[in-house]
C-alpha cells in the first residue's frame, strides 16, 4: 500500500464552475414555489442571505445544485431557483458526494439540520469531512426536531424537557464544530441566522474554499424551541457572549470591543477567557485559520458550551488539502492517459481459445 | 482397492499407462482454507479451458478467512466439471476427490460414488490431525474407504524433496504442495502445462524463488504421475464441440464487471460505482477499480447507504450510477431505491444473493432475495428485476439491465447469486460491434405543454412513460426533485389525493410496460405436459435434469425467466398450456408464490435452501415423479 502524491494544483472552491458575466439579482435565485416554513422561522433569514449572496459568486445559475436530506431546513432546495434534490433523511452528503465526484463543473451545496446531519446522518457527515469532498454544507442548528414536532435533538442541551423527554433528556449534546474538527474538516465556521453580514462573509469564505466546508448556522425555531439563541442576540448580552474570529487579529470581545480576550492555558493547552486589562493584549491568541493541526481550532471550539456563555463564531479553520473528488478524477484521467479504452481487448483478455467451424 | 504409493513408493517395471477416453469428468480439490484449493481449482479450470473443454465450476469455501487449521469448518473445496460436450452444471458428485488432509476427506468423501478415485495427501494424516476431526483410527489404514480407488501420496514429502535444491525453508517448500497436486492431476488428464507455469511466474514475479518453487512442485507432481506408475490409467477428455468463435473462461462477477464497462461504452456515459465491500459481491468492485481508463469511477463508501446514495447522486448529474451488494446490503439500500423510484432516475443495483436471513451464510448460494427485490420497500415502489442464469450470462444480463434503466429512467435490480458470482464457464467473447447502442438524450429544452417556456420534469414520454433526464448545467431547465409526491407533469410537490393515486398507478404502469422478450420454452418432444419454470442459477441443474429425464424417455418442458419484473407477456399463456407447472427454487417458493398470485396457476414448488446448488439427479427424480404421478390432462 503506497501513497501516491497526485500533485494537483490548488484551486479555489468554484474554479471549475462556469461563470456568468452578466448581472444577477437575488430575485433570480427565488423559485416560484411558496415558502412554507412557520412564520418567524430562522430559515427565512438564511434563505434570504443565501439568495442574496449567490449573485456575488458570479456563477451560472444552472451550475449550482442544492442537495438536502429531511427536516424543516431540508425544504430549502425547493425555494432556490437552481437545480436541487430533496433526498433522504441523513443521506444528502452521500448523494452530493456522487454528484460532486462526477461533475466538477457544479457548485454543490448541502442543506441539513442538527437531526439530519448529526443524528441519522452522522456517519455520512463524518466521512464526507474526512474525505474532503468539494461540498458546502450548511448545518441549520435549532437544537430541536421541528418537522416531527418537538423532540430533543443531538444538539439539545442535557435535561431538555420535550415531548419525548418529559423528565428531561439524558443525552450529552454534540458541539457540531468540535465534531467536524475531530473529523479533520478542512473548513469549519459558525454563524447566526440573524446576522446577515457575518453569515454572508462566512458563506463567501466557504464557497471560495476547495474541499468540504461545514458552516453551522444557529437558527431559531419559534414553535418548538423559541429563543434558543436569544441571549446571543440581545444587546448587552451578545457582546459578552459572542467571540467573533477574525483571521490575523487577536481574539477579543466584550462591550467595549476588546474587554475580554482568549488566552491559552500553557499547562493544558486549552483556551480560556480573561480580561485583557489583566493579562495584556500580547497574551491574547491571534487567530490563524490556516493552522494545519486541527487541535488549535478544536481548542477554540471548546469555548462554546451548550449554555452559550461564550459562543465562538466566524471561520475556525480553512486549510488546503487535496479534495477527494479532484483526486478521484485525476486517477481516472491518469488511467485514461496510461491505457486506451480498448473494450474488445478487455473482453478477450489474455487467455482465449478458438473453436473452429 | 487400495494402492499404496507413499513417500517411499518404488516404481514398478516400465509400461505406458492405459489411456481411457471419457466424455466428462468431475474433480473436486479439497483441503484446508490455507492450502490454496481455490487457486488450484482455478488453474485446473484454466487448463481445461485452454484445452477447449466445456466446463463449469463450483467453489465452496468457509466465511472465515482462516478457520482453525485442519478442522472441518476450515475445509475449502473447488469442484470442476469438464467435458467434450456442452455441460450445464459443475456436476452432482465428483469422480475424483483430492483430499489434502483428514478434515477435507471427512467433509467430502461421502459425495464420492463407489468406485470413485480418491487421492489423499498422507502427510497430513497424523494422530493429532485425525483426532482434530474425530477419527479414532486412520481411515487410510482401515477398510472404511474400501469402496473407492484410493491413491495415497505423500504430497508434502514429495514436494519438499523436489525443492531440496532450492534452499527454500521446509515450511515454504511444503506450501507448494497444492501445485504438486495440480501437476499430478494435470498429468493424469493430459492437460497443457504452459499456461500454469506462465501464470505462476507472473503471479510471483516479485518473488522469483517462490515462483520457481511452485513451478518445480507443479512439475514434480506431473513427473510423479509419469514415473512412479502407481496410476495405471490416464484419461483424456476431448475438446468440446461448442459454437465456433473465440472463448475465454469467466466468472459471474467478472462478467458483471465487464458488462458494466461495456454498458458505459455503449451508452457513452461515465460510470460511478458507489459500493461497500460485502461477500460475495466485492470482486465486482475489485475488477472495476482496474478499469478506470474506461471512464469508471469506483467509490468505496462508508456504508451501503452511502454507496447507493453516491450512485444516485451521480445519476442525477448525468452519469450512470451503480451499486453492488448482497442481501443484507439491499436491506440498507431500500430507502434509496425508493428515492430512485420516486425521482425516476436510472440506477443499477446488483444483488449477489447469499444465504440469509441476516448475516446468514455469506459464502454460500441462495436465491431468497426475490421477494425482497420485488417488494422490499415502503409504499408502491415497483422495480424491474433481471436475473442472469449462469456466469457468462451475467454479461448480457447487465447490459439489458442498463438498457431498461436508461430507457425507462428507473432503478433496476439485477439478482445474481453466490454460485454464479464465483463459478466459471467458457464464454464466447462477444464482438464489440454487436453490442447494442445504449446512448441517451438528455433534455435540453423547456417542454411545458402550456407554452410557458417552463421545464416540466415529470412530463412523460407517451411510449415509455419515462420522464426527461435534465442534468444540472442545462440552462433554463433548473428544477427540483425529491422524495415527496409530485404533481403529474410539472413535478411540484403535491398532496392532492387524486394526483397521488394517479402517480402511483403511473409509476406501476411504467414498469409493467417495460419491453422484455417472450419466454422461450424448451421441449424437444413438443408433447410434454409438465413445464419446469426456473430463474437464476438453477438454469444449469434444471437443464441437466431435463436432459436426464429426456434421455430416459420422459417428456418435460423447461422455461427460464431472465425477467422477473415485469414477467414476459407470453408467460400466462405458456403456463396455461401445461397440466403441471413445477418451480424449483433455492428458497421456500418465492417465484412460485408470484406465479400463483399473478396467473392463478397451481404451481408445484420444489425447494431447497442448503447453500449449495441443486443436483441434476435430485431434480431428475422430482421431475420424473411429477411426470409419472400427477399428469392431469
Amino acid at each position: 500500500m503506497t501513497a501516491i502524491d497526485l500533485g494537483l494544483p490548488s484551486l479555489g472552491g468554484t474554479d471549475l464552475v462556469p461563470t456568468f458575466d452578466g448581472k444577477q439579482s437575488a430575485k433570480e435565485y427565488k423559485s416560484d414555489q411558496e415558502v412554507r416554513w412557520c412564520p418567524g422561522c430562522g430559515d427565512y433569514a438564511v434563505l434570504a442571505a443565501v439568495q442574496g449572496f449567490m449573485p456575488q459568486l458570479g456563477l451560472r445559475r444552472e451550475n449550482i445544485v442544492f442537495v438536502s436530506g429531511i427536516g424543516c431546513s431540508s425544504r430549502f432546495p425547493y425555494y432556490m431557483n437552481t437545480y436541487g434534490v430533496h433526498s433522504i433523511h441523513g443521506r444528502a452528503p452521500a448523494l452530493a458526494t456522487g454528484l460532486a465526484v462526477s461533475r466538477p463543473d457544479l457548485s454543490v451545496w448541502v442543506v441539513t439540520g442538527d437531526g439530519d446531519a448529526l443524528s441519522i446522518g452522522g456517519n455520512h457527515l463524518m466521512h464526507t469531512l474526512r474525505r474532503n469532498v468539494n461540498l458546502k454544507i450548511l448545518l441549520f442548528n435549532n437544537r430541536i426536531y421541528g418537522l416531527t414536532k418537538g423532540q430533543y435533538s443531538p444538539t439539545s442541551e442535557q435535561g431538555k424537557i420535550t415531548k419525548s423527554t418529559p423528565m428531561g433528556s439524558l443525552d450529552h449534546p454534540f458541539n457540531p464544530v468540535s465534531l467536524a474538527l475531530g473529523a479533520e474538516a478542512s473548513f469549519v465556521a459558525r454563524a447566526l441566522d440573524s446576522d446577515r453580514k457575518q453569515l454572508t462573509e462566512v458563506l463567501r469564505a466557504a464557497a471560495e474554499h476547495r474541499g468540504t466546508a461545514l458552516v453551522e448556522i444557529y437558527q431559531n425555531c419559534p414553535i418548538f424551541n423559541d429563543g434558543a439563541f436569544e441571549v446571543l442576540k440581545e444587546p448587552g448580552e451578545r457582546e459578552r457572549r459572542i467571540v467573533n474570529l477574525v483571521h490575523g487579529e487577536p481574539i477579543v470581545f466584550g462591550t467595549e470591543g476588546c474587554e475580554y480576550g482568549v488566552v491559552r492555558d500553557l499547562a493544558t493547552g486549552a483556551f480560556g477567557v480573561r480580561k485583557v486589562a489583566e493579562v495584556g493584549l500580547d497574551s491574547v491568541v491571534v487567530h490563524d485559520r490556516t493552522v494545519q493541526d486541527p487541535s488549535y481550532a478544536f481548542a477554540l471550539s471548546r469555548l462554546t458550551g451548550s449554555d452559550l456563555a461564550h459562543t465562538v463564531t466566524g471561520v475556525f479553520r480553512a486549510v488546503q488539502r487535496p479534495t477527494y473528488d479532484d483526486q478521484a478524477r485525476a486517477q481516472v484521467e491518469e488511467a485514461k492517459a496510461a491505457k486506451p479504452a480498448d473494450l474488445q481487448g478487455l473482453l478477450r483478455g489474455n487467455d482465449t481459445w478458438t473453436v473452429a467451424g | 482397492m487400495s494402492v499404496d504409493v507413499g513417500g517411499n513408493g518404488s516404481s514398478s517395471p516400465e509400461a505406458d499407462p492405459e489411456v481411457r477416453k471419457l466424455d466428462r469428468v468431475v474433480i473436486r480439490f479439497a483441503g484446508d482454507s490455507g492450502d490454496g484449493m481455490q487457486l488450484t481449482g482455478d488453474r485446473f479450470t484454466s487448463e481445461a479451458a485452454a484445452f477447449g473443454n466445456d466446463l463449469a465450476t463450483l467453489p465452496n469455501f468457509p466465511a472465515e478467512i482462516r478457520a482453525p487449521q485442519g478442522t472441518l469448518p476450515g475445509v475449502s473445496s473447488f469442484q470442476l466439471h469438464f467435458a467434450d460436450y456442452d455441460i450445464l452444471t459443475p456436476g452432482d458428485r465428483p469422480d475424483v476427490l483430492v483430499a489434502m488432509n483428514p478434515a477435507a476427506l471427512k467433509a467430502n468423501y461421502r459425495d464420492l460414488p463407489p468406485g470413485g478415485m480418491l487421492i489423499v495427501n498422507t502427510d497430513e494424516f497424523t494422530k493429532r490431525n485425525l483426532a482434530k476431526v474425530g477419527y479414532e483410527t486412520n481411515p487410510l489404514e482401515d477398510d472404511s474407504l474400501a469402496s473407492f480407488q484410493v491413491h495415497k501420496v505423500a504430497m508434502a514429502t514429495q514436494t519438499q524433496g523436489a525443492l531440496e535444491s532450492t534452499g527454500l525453508g521446509k515450511k515454504d517448500a511444503e506450501r507448494a504442495k497444492n501445485m504438486f497436486a495440480l501437476g499430478l492431476l494435470s498429468w493424469m488428464y493430459h492437460r497443457p502445462t504452459e499456461g500454469t507455469e506462465r501464470f505462476l511466474r507472473e503471479k510471483f514475479a516479485r518473488k522469483p524463488d517462490i515462483a520457481e518453487a511452485n513451478v518445480l512442485a507443479f512439475r514434480a507432481g506431473w513427473n510423479y504421475g509419469e514415473t512412479t506408475e502407481s496410476f495405471a490409467v490416464t484419461y483424456q477428455v476431448a475438446p468440446a464441440k461448442l459454437a465456433t468463435g473465440t472463448y475465454r473462461q469467466i466468472t459471474g462477477n467478472s462478467a458483471l464487471a465487464y458488462g458494466i464497462v461495456a454498458a458505459g461504452q455503449c451508452s457513452k456515459l461515465p460510470i460511478l460505482l458507489g459500493t461497500y465491500p460485502i461477500t460475495p459481491a466485492s470482486d465486482i468492485l475489485h475488477e472495476l477499480s482496474k478499469h478506470k481508463n474506461f471512464g469508471i469511477t469506483t467509490f468505496q463508501a462508508e456504508d451501503e447507504i452511502a454507496g447507493i446514495g453516491a450512485a444516485l447522486g451521480a445519476s442525477y448529474g448525468g452519469a450512470l450510477g451503480m451499486t453492488t451488494t448482497s442481501g443484507p446490503g439491499i436491506a440498507l439500500k431500500s430507502e434509496t431505491i425508493g428515492l430512485a423510484v420516486m425521482t425516476e432516475l436510472p440506477l443499477i443495483v446488483i444483488d449477489v444473493q447469499r444465504g440469509g436471513p441476516s448475516t446468514g451464510l455469506p459464502t454460500k448460494t441462495e436465491q431468497a432475495d426475490l421477494l425482497q427485490a420485488m417488494f422490499g420497500r415502503n409504499g408502491e415502489a415497483p422495480v424491474p428485476i433481471v436475473a442472469p442464469q449462469s456466469p457468462a450470462d451475467c454479461f448480457p444480463a447487465i447490459i439489458d439491465a442498463v438498457r431498461i434503466a436508461l430507457t425507462y429512467r428507473t432503478p433496476v435490480l439485477l439478482l445474481s447469486d453466490g454460485a454464479i458470482a464465483n463459478g466459471s464457464e467458457p464464454w464466447l467473447v462477444p464482438s464489440v460491434a454487436d453490442l447494442p447502442d445504449l446512448s441517451v438524450r438528455f433534455a435540453t429544452e423547456p417542454n411545458a405543454p402550456d407554452g410557458s417556456g417552463e421545464f416540466w420534469p415529470y412530463l412523460r414520454d407517451p411510449e415509455t412513460l419515462a420522464r426527461p433526464w435534465a442534468i444540472p448545467g442545462t440552462a433554463g431547465l433548473e428544477h427540483r426533485i425529491g422524495g415527496l409526491e409530485k404533481q403529474d407533469g410539472n413535478g411540484n410537490i403535491s398532496y392532492d389525493p387524486d394526483n397521488h393515486d394517479k402517480m402511483v398507478r403511473l409509476r406501476q404502469a411504467k414498469i409493467d410496460g417495460i419491453e422484455v422478450p417472450d419466454v422461450v420454452v424448451d421441449d424437444p418432444s413438443g408433447e410434454a405436459s409438465v413445464l419446469v419454470v426456473g430463474w437464476g442459477s438453477t438454469f444449469g441443474p434444471i437443464g441437466a435434469a431435463a436432459r436426464r429425464v429426456r434421455n430416459a424417455g420422459g417428456k418435460v418442458a423447461t422455461a427460464h425467466l431472465r425477467h422477473l419484473n415485469p414477467l414476459p407477456a407470453n408467460l400466462g399463456d405458456v403456463l396455461a398450456g401445461y397440466s403441471r407447472v413445477v418451480v424449483p427454487e433455492m428458497n421456500l417458493g418465492q417465484l412460485a408464490l408470484l406465479l400463483r398470485a399473478k396467473y392463478l396457476v397451481d404451481a408445484v414448488s420444489y425447494t431447497k435452501v442448503a447453500g449449495l446448488p441443486f443436483k441434476a439427479e435430485e431434480l431428475q427424480h422430482v421431475f420424473t415423479d411429477i411426470i409419472e404421478g400427477g399428469v392431469k390432462r
